[in-house]
C-alpha cells in the first residue's frame, strides 16, 4: 500500500501546488483589503467567482472566432480582471464607503454588509446567467491546445496548469513590486498604517482604498479565469469554499502580510490535496474526500489557538 | 384640534376596514386593513382610540380568516397589529396583554383551522423567532458574531431525529424509535448537549476577536454540515444527504382530551399543528423570560460592556472568557431545543436545513429587527419568514401562471421568460439587499434597543 501511496505523491504534490496558487491569488485580495480597512471582505470570494464566470463567457463567445489558445486566454484574463476589478471598486463605493462616512459604530456593521454583498452578487450572477443562457451551471468551452499534456518525472502536466503557475507567480511578483517599490504602494501602506495621518500627508484615503479594491479585485478576477480553465465547471456559488479557504490561507500566513498570504495558500493547497487523496486510502474508504474541507477548518482553528498571528505574522500591539 | 382629527380618522379607518372585511374578505380588503393599522400607528390619536382601533382591526382580520378568505394578507395584518401593540408608546399593559393574547391564542388558531398553511407559517415564525432570540443573546447582547448558529440547531434536530426514528438501529442494539414521550426528555438533553458543544467550540474560539470568531463559527457550521452529509459511512449515524424520516412525535392524547374538554374537537392533522404552535409559544415565552432576566443580570451588563468596548471591560475586571462563554452556551442551548421541536414537527431532518444560508437568515432576523431588542428580533423573524416561505413563493407561482398563460406584455411573450427565473430561488438576493440597506440606513434595526439607539445618535453628533 505504501508503494501505491508513494507513487501517487509527485502528482498529488503538483495538484496541491496548482490549488495552492489559486488560494494564494485570492488570499492576496483578502490580505490587502484587511491591511487597509481591517475588514474581512466576504464579498471577495464572489469577486473571484465573477472572474470565473467572465472567463467562461469569453471562451463561450470567442472560441469559434479566435483559434489561438494563448491569445484567447490572454483576452479572457484581461476581461476577467477588468470586470472583477470594476465590480470590486463599485462594491466598495456603494456598500462600504457609506458606512465609513457615517463613522461605523460597531465592527459588526461592515462585516454584515460584506455578507450581504456576497449574497447579492451570487444571486445576481445566477439571475443574469438564468436570463442570458437559461442555465447557471456553466462548463467552460476550452480549447484542445490548452489541454495538451505531457509527462514529467511521472507527473501528468497540462499546458493550462503551467500557465496557471507562471501567471500567478508573475502576478505575485508584480504585486510585491507594486506594494513595496511604487508610489501607489507606499500610499497604500501609509493608509493601512494610519488613515488619518496619511490624509494629513496629502493622500486621499478614499482614492487609495478604491485602488486597493481595484488591484485586489483584478487579482481575484485573474484567479477566477485560471480556476475556470483549470477546473472547468463553474456555478455562481463556486466562490464560497475557495474564498473561505483563501481566507484561511491568509490567516495561516499572517493576515495583512503579502508573502504570508502566498505561503499560506501553498501550504493549505498541499494539505488539502494530500488529505483529499490519502484520506480514503488510509481509512479504508471510511472517510471520503469530502473531509478535506473539515481539515482546512480544523487547521484554521488550531492555528488561531496556538499562533493567532500566523506563520509569518508579527504580534500586533492592540490600538487602544 | 389636530389630535381630535387624528382620533376621527383612525376610528373611521378601523370601522371602515372592519366593515369591508365583514362584507368582502379578500386580499384587497386585507391591504386596506394593513393600511388602517399603519394609520393607527402613525397618526397622533389618543390612546383609547388607538387601542379600540387595533381591537377592531384584529377582530376584522380574525373574522375574515375564519371564513377562509384573504389568506396570508390578513395574517400579515394580525402580525402588524401585534407589532403596533408593542411599538406604540403609552398603551397600558393590560390592553397589550389582553389583545396580544387574544391574537396569539384565538385569532391565529382560528385562522389555522380554516387554512392549515397559516398554522405552518405561524409555527415556522415561532421556531425562527425563538432561535433568533437565542442568537440575540450572542450577537445582540454580547456582540459576538456567530455565523454558524444553524450548527447548534442541526445538533439539536439530529439528537432527536436519530433516536426518535429507526435510524439508531443502524449502530446500536435495536429498540428504536424511542417512545414519543422521550421527546420532552430529548428537549432537555438537546439543551445540555448543545450548551456543551457551545462551550467546547467557544473555549478556543472566544479567545479571538470579532472577525476571527465569525470565520471560525462559519467554519464550524460548514464542518457540521459536512458531517451531517457524510456520516452515513462507516457508521450510518445521519443517513447522509437523504436525511432521516420518519421522526417520532410526542403522543398528545392528553392534549386532545384537554382540547375536547374546552369544546374544541380536532382532526388528526390540525391537533398536532395546534399542539406544536402552542408548544412553540410556550418556549418563546421561556426564552423571552430568560432573555429579559439575563439582560438585567450581572452577566447582561457585562455582555453590554464587552460589546461596547472589550478593552475597557477587561480593564474593569470583567472575566472575558467566562462571560462570553455563558452567552455562547445560552444561545446554543435555545437553538438546540428548537432543533428538537423542528425535527418532530416536520418528522424529517436533512442537512439541507442547516446551511450557511440558514445561519445568515437567523442573523438577518436579529439585524433587521434590531440587535438586542426582543420585540425587534421577533418582528425580524416574522418579516423574513413570511417573506421567505410565503411572499417569494407566491410570487413564483404567480410568475409560473403568467408563463403558462402565454400573455404578451409590451411585445414580450411571457412564455419566453426563462424558467430558471423563479423569485423563490433568489432569497439570498433579497436577504443580501435587506442586510446592506439596513446597515447603511438603519444599522440599529427596525425596533432598536434603547442603548443601540443612543449610540447611533451619539455617533451622528460626533461626525
Amino acid at each position: 500500500m505504501l508503494d501505491a501511496l508513494l507513487q501517487l505523491l509527485p502528482q498529488v504534490f503538483f495538484e496541491g501546488l496548482l490549488l495552492g496558487f489559486v488560494y494564494a491569488m485570492i488570499a492576496l485580495g483578502y490580505t490587502m483589503v484587511y491591511g487597509v480597512l481591517e475588514l474581512i471582505n466576504f464579498a471577495h470570494s464572489e469577486i473571484f467567482m465573477i472572474g470565473a464566470v467572465a472567463g467562461v463567457e469569453v471562451f463561450r463567445y470567442l472560441v469559434p472566432v479566435i483559434p489561438n489558445a494563448l491569445l484567447l486566454l490572454l483576452i479572457a484574463l484581461v476581461i476577467g480582471a477588468a470586470i472583477s476589478g470594476t465590480v470590486a471598486v463599485w462594491v466598495e463605493r456603494l456598500a462600504y464607503r457609506p458606512l465609513r462616512k457615517r463613522g461605523a459604530v460597531n465592527r459588526l456593521v461592515p462585516l454584515i454588509t460584506a455578507i450581504g454583498v456576497s449574497f447579492v452578487l451570487q444571486d445576481l450572477v445566477r439571475l443574469i446567467e438564468a436570463i442570458w443562457h437559461n442555465e447557471f451551471f456553466l462548463r467552460i468551452n476550452s480549447l484542445p491546445a490548452l489541454e495538451q499534456s505531457f509527462s514529467l518525472l511521472g507527473i501528468f502536466i497540462q499546458l493550462k496548469s503551467i500557465i496557471l503557475v507562471v501567471v500567478s507567480i508573475l502576478m505575485l511578483l508584480g504585486l510585491s513590486y507594486l506594494v513595496n517599490r511604487t508610489k501607489l504602494g507606499t500610499a497604500i501602506r501609509a493608509v493601512a498604517q494610519d488613515m488619518n495621518t496619511a490624509a494629513l500627508m496629502g493622500i486621499n484615503p478614499d482614492q487609495i482604498i478604491s485602488r486597493t479594491f481595484l488591484i485586489g479585485g483584478a487579482l481575484a478576477g485573474v484567479a477566477g479565469v485560471l480556476f475556470a480553465v483549470q477546473y472547468t465547471t463553474i456555478s455562481p456559488y463556486v466562490g464560497f469554499l475557495p474564498g473561505l479557504k483563501a481566507f484561511t490561507a491568509a490567516v495561516l500566513g499572517g493576515i495583512g502580510n503579502i508573502p504570508g498570504a502566498m505561503v499560506g495558500g501553498l501550504v493549505l493547497g498541499q494539505l488539502e490535496t494530500l488529505a483529499g487523496t490519502y484520506m480514503p486510502t488510509l481509512t479504508n474508504g471510511n472517510f471520503g474526500t469530502e473531509y478535506k474541507d473539515v481539515i482546512a477548518f480544523l487547521i484554521l482553528i488550531l492555528l488561531l489557538l496556538f499562533r493567532p498571528q500566523g506563520l509569518l505574522g508579527q504580534v500586533v500591539k492592540e490600538k487602544v | 384640534m389636530s389630535k381630535n382629527r387624528g382620533n376621527g380618522l383612525v376610528l373611521a379607518a378601523a370601522v371602515a376596514s372592519l366593515l369591508l372585511l365583514l362584507l368582502a374578505p379578500s386580499t384587497l380588503t386585507g391591504l386596506v386593513a394593513i393600511a388602517a393599522v399603519g394609520l393607527t400607528a402613525y397618526l397622533r390619536a389618543s390612546m383609547p382610540v388607538r387601542a379600540l382601533s387595533l381591537a377592531l382591526l384584529s377582530l376584522g382580520c380574525t373574522l375574515g380568516l375564519a371564513r377562509g378568505a384573504g389568506g396570508e394578507v390578513l395574517f400579515i395584518g394580525l402580525v402588524a397589529v401585534l407589532v403596533s401593540l408593542i411599538t406604540i408608546p403609552n398603551v397600558p399593559g393590560w390592553i397589550k396583554g389582553l389583545l396580544g393574547a387574544a391574537i396569539l391564542l384565538i385569532s391565529i388558531p382560528i385562522a389555522g383551522f380554516a387554512n392549515s398553511f397559516l398554522f405552518e407559517l405561524g409555527i415556522q415564525i415561532g421556531i425562527y423567532a425563538a432561535m433568533a432570540l437565542g442568537l440575540n443573546v450572542v450577537v445582540g447582547m454580547a456582540g459576538l458574531l456567530d455565523l454558524g448558529y444553524a450548527a447548534f440547531f442541526a445538533i439539536g434536530a439530529y439528537t432527536w431525529a436519530i433516536f426518535g426514528s429507526p435510524q439508531a438501529n443502524h449502530f446500536t442494539a435495536g429498540g428504536f424509535p424511542l417512545n414519543g414521550n422521550f421527546f420532552y426528555l430529548f428537549m432537555v438533553l438537546a439543551v445540555i448537549t448543545t450548551a456543551i458543544t457551545g462551550l467546547l467550540i467557544g473555549l478556543p474560539a472566544l479567545r479571538l476577536r470579532g472577525d476571527y470568531l465569525a470565520i471560525v463559527t462559519l467554519g464550524l457550521g460548514e464542518v457540521v454540515r459536512v458531517l451531517a452529509n457524510n456520516l452515513d459511512h462507516p457508521v450510518n449515524l445521519t443517513n447522509g444527504p437523504q436525511g432521516i424520516t420518519p421522526v417520532e412525535r410526542p403522543p398528545i392524547d392528553w392534549f386532545r382530551s384537554l382540547m375536547g374538554s374546552i369544546g374544541i374537537h380536532l382532526d388528526a392533522k390540525t391537533d398536532y399543528q395546534l399542539f406544536f404552535y402552542l408548544l412553540v409559544l410556550v418556549v418563546i415565552g421561556i426564552v423571552i423570560m430568560v432573555n429579559v432576566n439575563l439582560g438585567n443580570s450581572r452577566f447582561g451588563r457585562a455582555w453590554v460592556a464587552i460589546r461596547e468596548d472589550e478593552t475597557a471591560a477587561k480593564a474593569m475586571g470583567i472575566p472575558m472568557l467566562g462571560t462570553k462563554l455563558l452567552a455562547f452556551a445560552t444561545g446554543a442551548a435555545f437553538s438546540g431545543a428548537m432543533g428538537v421541536i423542528f425535527a418532530a414537527q416536520r418528522t424529517f431532518v436533512s442537512p439541507e436545513s442547516f446551511t450557511l444560508l440558514a445561519s445568515i437568515t437567523i442573523l438577518g432576523m436579529v439585524v433587521l429587527g434590531g440587535m438586542g431588542s426582543i420585540p425587534g428580533v421577533i418582528l425580524g423573524a416574522a418579516a423574513l419568514t413570511i417573506l421567505n416561505i410565503d411572499i417569494l413563493k407566491s410570487f413564483s407561482e404567480y410568475l409560473n401562471s403568467l408563463r403558462q398563460s402565454g400573455a404578451t406584455v409590451l411585445g414580450f411573450n411571457l412564455a419566453n421568460l426563462p424558467n430558471q427565473f423563479e423569485p423563490a430561488k433568489y432569497e439570498r438576493l433579497v436577504f443580501g439587499v435587506v442586510l446592506i440597506l439596513m446597515m447603511i440606513f438603519r444599522p440599529e434595526g427596525l425596533i432598536p434597543e434603547r442603548r443601540h439607539k443612543l449610540e447611533a445618535e451619539e455617533a451622528k453628533e460626533g461626525s
